[in-house]
């Protein structure tokens, strides 16, 4: 793959004294989008944060763009052009949505400064930004402090995007929603990698896809044959993926 | 016998244990290897601070709990018997009353602090504490009928207890046989004592889960321990220490004040001592105390000639100079917490 | 909306209740202008600390010593002035002020910065330690004060226009304590503003809240503590000048007594809030005035009996910060 934006190679991460990623191996390639996908547990959280330099691999590389970035620090892999959306979304609530924004903008030193043909755009992804966008984030429902949180990872071009779990706790209407906005996302040339466990979001947006368990990679392919293949789904992903669809 | 005495918990190194029974035979002797008030006064003075430290590294050391509130326990024990003895006379009777009064109002108050704020961070029990115990030290010396304000109480103690009480006319071994003397083995006893209760509490079932909850409060709490309700009961029980510590203060010195038993320099006295002696382990505060006090009484001594020496060079000389001996000290603090967390009898191998 | 304005209201209840005990309205106007005056003091020494502490979860002990430093670091500048200062007028005054408070700024910022990477930054994330750490430092920097400016308590004089009372009706104003109520609010407008108008206040009160996602989005929040500690320190400064004249003396344990009212402050706010920091800072001044002229003895003790009040009302404090 030689065409990878970013690739794990052997990645080991360990948290205190629990060995979480034992080895881990798979790439992201440039204009698709990746699913990540596993059980509770099976350390996919614990790669996006490895990757972001929130924890520390103990072992392995981090290429991005062909460089390792394991051992830079959070900011300087953020400046590199990577986006990041916690599973706990990171939405500052004392913050109103404009200035949420605003942060996430870092060329932008004010508000005005954030191009508006862009900000149209995400309008057009969430309406419901602009329609809350002086009000305090905390203020939001569940699901619009989701497309908050997308939206700031998005808010400039950014080379890749990693996400947590964007469907955590929505209702199914909402879900369509965001379902929505990944395909936007994915019409504008956007490199993902997505965290996710509900498995008809990921069949629905996924181009590749590798599936985690207990720390290491056991799978990896296109999202279309592992979607055909409903063996290897239970293999795989066993009836945690099933139970929440 | 020695392993009852001691709970079980025997020093760990042969070095420790020989370090321990020298600083206890050595306050033993006291009296008689080395003859003189100053040197009687240095020995009472670590033995009450080996109490006082040791409560504290219960809070501490194993329960993470800080404070800075001890020395207001500290305080009313002090209070405690230097009221009762100007007010009900110099008897048995008034020191009982005075102790009893002491204890009850320091197990309360910290009853009452301890639920209060114990619930919340470590940190926010340390500002709360540190307000509690200033507001205290003001009220102290406000309410000066009954405490003789700044300048404190001077009373008079038991007959067998006062120097003027001769056992036997002739001195033995340089020591003059006297209430002095009597009331240096009181104090000698009672800290013995104290020390030997307060390393029961640690080595119960009660001591370890304190230990637990140092070590990880969720867990504990998880496994259906009250964290709070622990914690509460070793801030109580320090508490109580702690004012039996400032009674056998002011027994020792006929007087109490302000300066002797409340001020936040005798607070900071306990800090370096728990740190310097090793956080977590009761036979810190023994060698902690002994090295201590012993310093703060000499180590004036020793700035005195620094300061002669280095006369002309400004600031150094100003900090060499003897009324600056806290500056050392803090520079000391400083750097054991940095560089030896686990203190002298950490080091010497009695890891908790 | 409700529960952000209730504490707000009081300020001016406190004031209210104070003016039937107090009995003459004279008096209480009086009490009162102090009270604000000793209030915004305090604010302008506590509000570096609980940001420090929102910020970083450090929480300082030793910043009192910052505020020793800065009176002392006035006192200096100001001793070759004493002659023109006890002469000249109100404006000239205020020129030649700007210069003694900007040297104790320049003094207690630059000492918090080497305060910080050589006594703070070995102990990030151990709260047991930094406790002992910076009361150790406190120690030491008061014991340095003393070598170098001698243990004596020094008179600080005001200068000769800053003497004195203004008569507004029957009620005495003392001309300084207008001036220090002005300079408090002219800091708390100029931190209000910061925070919420600029993308700097704008990642501090982000930071509060999450460091984690701050970082997440490129920013180097070490940077933006060590700037915000510097800041701080620099404040406490300010404040220790304001403080030794408000005093007119000052000692090297000035600093730690103040701390007791500082850290009944930002409790009373909730750890990490400005705005907490600012109404507990208000309510603190005003209380310590009001009971000092109605029943000295309890004086500090009431205090303690606010904080105790407004701890069972809201245990978090007036204003809890999320994620704390």
């Amino acid at each position: 793959m030689s065409d990878a934006l970013l690739s794990l190679e052997g990645v080991e991460t360990h948290i205190g004294r629990y060995h979480i990623l034992h080895g881990v191996d798979f790439a992201v390639p440039k204009g698709e989008l990746t699913m990540l996908l596993g059980r509770n547990g099976a350390g996919k959280t614990t790669t996006l944060r490895t990757i972001m330099g929130l924890w520390r691999a103990s072992a392995g590389r981090v290429r991005f763009e062909g460089a390792d970035i394991a051992a830079l620090p959070t900011p300087a892999i953020a400046a590199s052009g990577i986006a990041y959306v916690p599973e706990n979304m990171g939405i500052f609530t004392d913050l109103t949505v404009a200035e949420n924004m605003t942060l996430a903008a870092r060329g932008a030193k004010r508000l005005a400064d954030i191009d508006t043909a862009r900000l149209e755009w995400i309008f057009g992804l969430f309406p419901a930004l602009r329609k809350f966008w002086g009000s305090r984030a905390g203020v939001l429902s569940g699901g619009q402090k989701q497309m908050l949180a997308v939206a700031r990872a998005i808010v400039e071009p950014r080379k890749l995007l990693l996400i947590d779990e964007p469907t955590k706790g929505l209702a199914p209407a909402i879900i369509g929603h965001m379902m929505d906005a990944f395909r936007e996302l994915k019409r504008s040339g956007a490199t993902i990698l997505l965290v996710e466990q509900n498995f008809n979001f990921a069949r629905a947006l996924g181009d590749g896809v590798a599936v985690m368990d207990d720390g290491r990679i056991v799978h990896r392919g296109r999202m279309r044959e592992l979607a055909e293949d409903e063996a290897l789904q239970t293999r795989l992903l066993g009836l945690s993926l099933a139970a929440h669809q | 016998m020695l392993r009852t005495l001691l709970s079980e918990d025997l020093p760990k190194s042969r070095v420790l244990a020989f370090l321990l029974a020298a600083i206890v035979l050595a306050l033993f002797l006291t009296p008689f290897l080395v003859p003189g008030a100053k040197a009687m006064g240095v020995a009472a003075k670590i033995l009450v601070f080996v109490v006082l430290v040791a409560s504290y590294d219960l809070l501490l050391g194993y329960t993470g709990i800080v404070s800075f509130a001890h020395t207001m326990f500290f305080g009313i024990g002090a209070y405690g018997v230097a009221i009762a003895f100007t007010r009900l006379g110099p008897s048995w009777g008034a020191l009982a009353a005075g102790l009893a009064g002491a204890v009850l109002l320091s197990a309360l108050l910290a009853f009452v602090i301890g639920l209060f704020s114990l619930r919340v961070r470590a940190i926010f029990y340390a500002m709360i504490t540190l307000a509690v115990a200033s507001a205290f030290q003001t009220l102290a010396s406000q309410l000066s009928d009954l405490t003789g304000g700044e300048d404190g109480l001077n009373f008079k103690v038991p007959e067998v207890l006062s120097p003027a009480f001769e056992l036997h006319p002739d001195p033995v071994l340089g020591a003059s046989l006297d209430g002095k003397l009597l009331t240096y083995y009181l104090v000698f006893a009672a800290a013995m004592l104290l020390f030997l209760a307060m390393l029961r509490i640690i080595n119960s079932p009660f001591g370890r889960v304190l230990v637990a909850i140092r070590e990880n409060d969720f867990r504990a709490e998880a496994l259906g321990y009250r964290v709070v309700v622990y914690r509460t009961w070793s801030n109580v029980l320090a508490a109580v220490f702690a004012t039996l510590a400032g009674s056998l203060l002011a027994l020792w010195l006929r007087y109490n004040g302000p300066d002797t038993s409340l001020s936040f320099e005798i607070m900071l006295d306990i800090l370096l001592m728990v740190v310097i002696g090793g956080m977590g382990t009761l036979y810190g505060a023994l060698v902690g105390a002994a090295l201590f006090v012993v310093a703060q009484s000499y180590l004036q001594d020793l700035l005195r000639l620094a300061h002669g020496a280095l006369e002309g060079v400004p600031v150094v000389s100003a900090l060499a100079s003897p009324d600056r001996w806290l500056f050392w000290l803090g520079l000391l603090f400083v750097l054991s917490v940095y560089y030896f967390p686990a203190g002298i009898v950490g080091r010497l191998g009695n890891k908790r | 909306m409700n529960r952000a304005h209730l504490p707000l209201i009081l300020v001016p209840a406190l004031a209210l209740l104070a003016l039937p005990l107090v009995g003459s309205l004279p008096s209480w106007a009086t009490l009162t202008i102090a009270g604000l005056a000793m209030g915004m003091i305090i604010f302008v020494i506590a509000s570096g600390l609980t940001l420090i502490f929102g910020l970083m979860d450090v929480l300082n002990f030793g910043h009192g010593a910052f505020i020793s430093l800065g009176a002392y670091v006035a006192m200096a500048v100001m001793l070759p002035m004493a002659g023109s200062l006890e002469t000249a007028s109100f404006a000239a005054t205020l020129a030649m002020l700007v210069p003694v408070t900007l040297a104790a700024m320049a003094v207690t910022g630059a000492i918090g910065l080497a305060f910080e990477r050589v006594i703070i930054r070995p102990v990030y994330g151990q709260h047991l330690k930094q406790i002992l750490i910076t009361m150790g430092g406190m120690i030491v920097a008061e014991e340095l004060i003393k070598a170098i400016w001698g243990p004596q308590q020094i008179p600080l004089n005001l200068p000769g226009s800053l003497k004195g009372s203004l008569l507004v009706g029957e009620a005495a104003i003392e001309k300084y304590r207008l001036l220090a109520v002005g300079i408090g609010l002219a800091v708390f407008l100029a931190m209000l503003w910061t925070l919420n108008r600029t993308k700097i206040g704008l990642l501090i009160r982000a930071g509060v809240q999450d460091r984690e996602m701050v970082e997440s989005l490129g920013y180097r929040i070490r940077t933006l503590f060590v700037g915000v500690f510097v800041a701080g320190s620099a404040l406490a400064g300010l404040g220790g000048v304001l403080w030794g004249l408000y005093q007119q003396n000052i000692t090297a344990a000035m600093g730690a007594q103040v701390n007791v009212l500082i850290f009944i402050v930002i409790i009373i706010g909730g750890l990490g809030s400005t705005a907490g920091c600012f109404v507990g800072a208000l309510l603190v001044g005003l209380m310590a005035n009001y009971t000092g002229f109605l029943a000295p003895k309890v004086a500090l003790f009431s205090n303690i009996l606010l904080m105790t009040a407004i701890l069972l009302w809201r245990p978090q404090g007036l204003y809890p910060v999320a994620n704390r």
